[in-house]
Order: structure tokens, then C-alpha cells, then sequence
């Protein structure tokens, strides 16, 4: 696991935003010049069959772009999702380009020419308007990448502003490792969600440094559910990718190590409701084996 | 934990029912029931998730799918996997009747997202092993619990029932986030098949190896069990003889009507993949 990193002044005057780019954008940002390669992109006009039928305007992408290229010279594709589309959420052709991508990526890995895959997971889980077949969409997702990640590692990034909530939290957590960014947001289910099941106690929906409290990039690091906690900056998340690639396929996956965190579970005190600096302090993030 | 001050969802019904007097109830947390079996020289593990009235979750409490129900599914499979490792492989039936997720302030502190994950990883891993996963769908399939506890199967199997609703979000919740009425969604869904909530529209999609008329799935007859053990063991035996990742979903009529928007985004991505 690599330590935050803060840049030195001369850097943070010098930084480019990565969250103010577009997922396009990002694809390119993060792909060595001149080896961006688009595949499916909108001239070839995959779109939701099912959002026009209730009105909404489609986008010839589906919100997902799939981009090949190199990263530091070694075979690469991103799979980038778009924030502003549908909040990226998951629909029917968004979740076929992935499947399809990651198992591509298997095939080629087990010919023994691997590619590296970067997830940018904005995205608020299923989109609704495709619903069963969304839910379908991200459980093949996540077979698929349990399949991919055997052979070479898979790496999810959560940058901002969207986060990364619903079903697509289960694939963040299957990655072989996360970065994330302080501004970023990784859960289940999102605050208003939390607030209308459970009530106003359990968690309010408007209390914005309650949210970044219990999903923010800053505490996931510090508890341990992800791997690398990175500055918006460009240069710095590429450097962050890079050496996490560097790391290779880990010993033991954060979603195998089953007893290690049955135990956890079972030695902290729930019978109060949790505050988050409870769950910094008591040890819950531990070096993995 | 009393079983008569336990609510008999459809989960404990068809768990008791399928797993019979003869099976050996495994150790586990009181929402994860899990039992050893044989049926016809097929070895089984059964699965169930149930509400458990004192979970020490207070958001989990009604059969809801949260931490305690992720790892300990994850335990129950890894712990197959492992005892079988060298030899046959037993399969896995997960009887999934589950409300959704659970939504709580604890789960998104202590990652539930991370629990649900390594539920479906060990599904996947126990599918990849070459263990026949198998799903009987006989009530609610919903969002986050169903991705944990039912969704990575060789084969899906459900009840013909009204009470069997498998969806992306419970119906009252979708219609807030989506601001629209509850009969909005119902007038949708009769032209837009994915957004139903009728099982009989979900199986149009193609993602079932069954859909299982003519039970009463809350009181079932004797003859009724003995003919979904008897589907139980055909879905058995087609998985293994079949692939062990979830490409039979795409090679169902359903998908050629209602998914080829899918098969077609898999045949251009292959074309281009090694083009240019």
C-alpha cells in the first residue's frame, strides 16, 4: 500500500485538474500521447435501445467510452465513464462495453499478451430506466472482472464529483487495487437512499461533512478500503496508475480475505450507532496479507 | 433464536422444504442458513439469507442483505470450495427471498460494499472452480442483495408468482429517485420490459434457465417439492455440463429478442479490438 503523497508547492501551483475533464478527456490524459484509440465511439452509434422509448435523448456512447493505448509504453485500455450522463449510471450498452472489454482483456492475457485495465468509476450504480438489465449489466461486470483479474490486474480509479455508489461499488471493490482522490465518494447506497429506508438518524442526507466522513476518499484510504489516496492532479494520478500496475496481481485480493475481516466485524462494538473517527481508531485498517 | 418468533419468509419456506429432514444444518450466523445434503448422488449446499430479528445490525434486521450476511456467505462458499478442492465438486443452491441490501450508517462506514463483493466473489470463485451454482429466485431478488446472494449462478432458476419480483430497486423507492408515480412506472414498464417488476416480463430478457409454473410457493404440496428438487437437478446437471462463466445468458431466444443491443456492442468491440 503506498503512503498519501502531498505535492510540494512549486507542483501544487503547476497541477492540472483531473476532475474537471470529461471522461473523453481523462482517457486521454491518462494514455502516452499519440496511443489513443477509441473503440465504439460515437460514430458508430451503439445507443440505449430503451431511453427513447421513454423520451430521454440518448448519447451515441452510452456513457462509457472504451479507449486503447499505453500507459508508460505497456498495452492498456480505459474504460471511462461519463458523470454527466444519466449520473453514469449503468444501462444495458454501458455494461456490454465493459463486459465485452474485460473479457477481450482475458483473452489476449491468456494468449499471453497482456493489457492493463483502468476503470474510471463515476457512476451512481444501475440506471433506473433500464433497470433489470442494468442489474444484469453489472453482475456480468463483476463476473467478468473476477475472471480478469486472475491473469493481470485491474485497477479502478474514483476521482469525482459523482463517486462511485450502487451495484458499481462491488465492482470497485473488486478491483485489484483503488485509488482514490479526498473529493471522491465510495458506497453502497448514497446518503438520500440511507435517509429515506432508515431514517433522518441514521444518516442525513444534507449533512455534507457527515457524507465525506463516511464515504470519502480520505476515510476509505484510512480504513482500509482503498489502496491509494492521490491529489487531483494529472500527473499525479498517472504516476499513482503506474506504480500501482507495478505492483502486479496481489497475494490476496481485499474481497478473499474472509476471515481477517469476519474478525474485525466481529470485535467492534455496533450496539451504538458509529462515527467514523471510531472506525479510524480501532485498528480497522490493517496491512493486508 | 426462536424460529416461531422469526418471520416464515419464503427463504426459510423453501431452505426447510428443499434441504429436507435428512440434511445437516452447518454452523453459521442466524440470517445465513446453510445445510449439507444429497440429493440423487448430487452432493448440495444450500443457501439461505432470512431475517434475523436480533442481528446486531439494526438495519439488517429483516432479512435484509448486509455485513454479517456478505462474509458469512463468503465463509460458507470459501469453506466448500476448500473441503472439495481435491475432489467432486458439490453444488451450490442459493434460495434467494431477500428485501434488498441494508441501509445503515454502519454498513457504509464498515464497507458493505466490500462484503457484498466478497459474497460475489466467492460465488464466481466457486463457479469457476467447476462447483454448478444454482439460484432458486422465490421472492424478492432486489438490487444489492440480489448482486450478493443469487446473481452470479450457472443457472437462474424462478417462480411463476406474483410475490417474485426481481428488480434494480423496490418499487416506491425507484418512483422517488425517478420522480415519477408509482402507476407512471407500471405504464412504462409495459412498453419498456426491462423496468418491469413482473417476473413473467423479466424472464423475456433470457437470463432464466427456468421459470417454474404451477406451485404454490408460500404452502407448497409435497408433489410441488419433489418437482423443484427435480428442476433443482436438471439445472444441476446442464451446468456441468455446460460453461462456467454466465455466457448461457446470451445464448437464450431472450437475449436474441430483448438483449441484442448487448450481442451486437460484443461482435463490433471483437472486430475493432486488434484493428488499427
Amino acid at each position: 500500500m503506498s503512503q498519501a503523497t502531498l505535492l510540494d508547492p512549486r507542483q501544487f501551483l503547476a497541477r492540472k485538474s483531473f476532475i474537471e475533464l470529461n471522461a473523453r478527456e481523462r482517457a486521454q490524459a491518462l494514455l502516452d500521447e499519440g496511443t489513443y484509440r477509441e473503440l465504439l465511439g460515437p460514430f458508430d452509434r451503439l445507443e440505449s435501445p430503451w431511453l427513447p422509448m421513454q423520451g430521454v435523448v440518448p448519447q451515441a456512447d452510452d456513457g462509457l467510452i472504451v479507449a486503447r493505448g499505453r500507459i508508460a509504453g505497456k498495452d492498456s485500455v480505459i474504460l471511462a465513464i461519463e458523470g454527466k450522463f444519466q449520473g453514469g449510471s449503468a444501462g444495458e450498452v454501458f455494461g456490454a462495453k465493459i463486459t465485452a472489454t474485460l473479457d477481450l482483456a482475458q483473452e489476449d492475457a491468456k494468449r499471453g499478451r497482456p493489457v492493463q485495465v483502468v476503470l474510471l468509476l463515476e457512476t451512481g450504480g444501475v440506471r433506473l430506466q433500464e433497470a433489470n438489465l442494468g442489474l444484469e449489466a453489472i453482475a456480468e461486470i463483476n463476473s467478468s472482472l473476477l475472471a480478469l483479474r486472475q491473469h493481470v490486474p485491474v485497477l479502478g480509479l474514483i476521482a469525482g464529483m459523482v463517486g462511485c455508489f450502487g451495484g458499481m461499488s462491488i465492482t470497485a471493490s473488486l478491483c485489484s487495487y483503488l485509488i482514490m482522490t479526498r473529493e471522491a465518494r465510495l458506497g453502497l447506497n448514497g446518503p438520500e437512499v440511507i435517509e429515506e429506508m432508515s431514517g433522518i438518524e441514521e444518516f442525513d442526507a444534507r449533512d455534507r461533512r457527515l457524507i465525506w466522513s463516511v464515504d470519502g476518499g480520505g476515510q476509505r484510504y484510512a480504513t482500509g478500503f482503498a489502496d491509494d489516496l492521490v491529489e487531483d492532479d494529472v500527473e499525479a494520478i498517472k504516476k499513482c496508475i503506474i506504480e500501482a500496475f507495478g505492483r502486479g496481481i496481489p497475494s490476496k485480493h481485499r474481497s478473499e480475505q474472509v476471515d481477517d475481516y469476519l474478525e474485525r466485524l466481529a470485535a467492534i462494538d455496533v450496539s451504538h450507532q458509529l462515527e467514523s473517527s471510531e472506525v479510524r481508531s480501532v485498528g480497522w485498517k490493517k496491512e493486508s496479507l | 433464536m426462536s424460529a416461531e418468533l422469526t418471520p416464515r419468509t419464503r427463504g426459510w419456506i423453501w431452505f426447510e422444504a428443499l434441504a429436507g429432514k435428512h440434511a445437516k444444518l452447518v454452523p453459521s450466523v442466524p440470517s445465513v442458513l446453510v445445510a449439507d445434503t444429497t440429493l440423487q448422488n448430487e452432493r448440495i449446499r444450500f443457501l439461505a439469507v432470512v431475517p434475523d430479528p436480533d442481528n446486531r445490525f439494526p438495519c439488517a434486521r429483516q432479512g435484509q442483505v448486509g455485513l454479517q450476511e456478505g462474509w458469512n456467505l463468503a465463509k460458507q462458499l470459501r469453506d466448500a470450495i476448500h473441503a472439495d478442492k481435491d475432489g467432486e465438486k458439490r453444488a451450490i443452491v442459493a434460495i434467494v427471498d431477500v428485501p434488498s441490501q441494508a441501509y445503515g450508517r454502519r454498513e457504509e462506514l464498515l464497507g458493505i460494499f466490500l462484503a457484498a463483493a466478497a459474497a460475489t466473489d466467492a460465488y464466481v470463485s466457486a463457479r469457476l472452480a467447476g462447483h454448478p451454482v444454482i439460484s432458486l429466485l422465490a421472492g424478492h431478488a432486489i438490487s444489492g442483495g440480489y448482486l450478493t446472494h443469487g446473481a452470479q449462478s450457472n443457472r437462474l432458476l424462478a417462480f411463476k408468482d406474483p410475490g417474485v419480483i426481481i428488480h434494480a430497486m423496490a418499487k416506491k423507492a425507484a418512483a422517488l429517485v425517478t420522480r415519477r408515480s408509482v402507476e407512471e412506472l407500471d405504464k412504462l414498464a409495459e412498453k419498456v420490459i426491462p423496468m418491469s417488476y413482473k417476473v413473467e416480463d423479466y424472464a423475456k430478457l433470457g437470463t432464466l434457465y427456468k421459470l417454474i409454473d404451477g406451485v404454490n410457493v408460500d404452502a407448497p404440496e409435497p408433489n410441488q417439492v419433489e418437482q423443484v428438487r427435480a428442476d433443482l437437478l436438471a439445472a444441476i446437471g446442464d451446468a456441468r455440463s455446460g460453461d462456467w462463466d454466465l455466457s448461457s445468458r446470451l445464448q437464450s431466444e431472450g437475449a436474441r429478442n430483448n438483449r441484442s443491443a448487448t450481442l451486437e456492442v460484443r461482435r463490433r468491440l471483437a472486430e475493432q479490438w486488434n484493428a488499427g
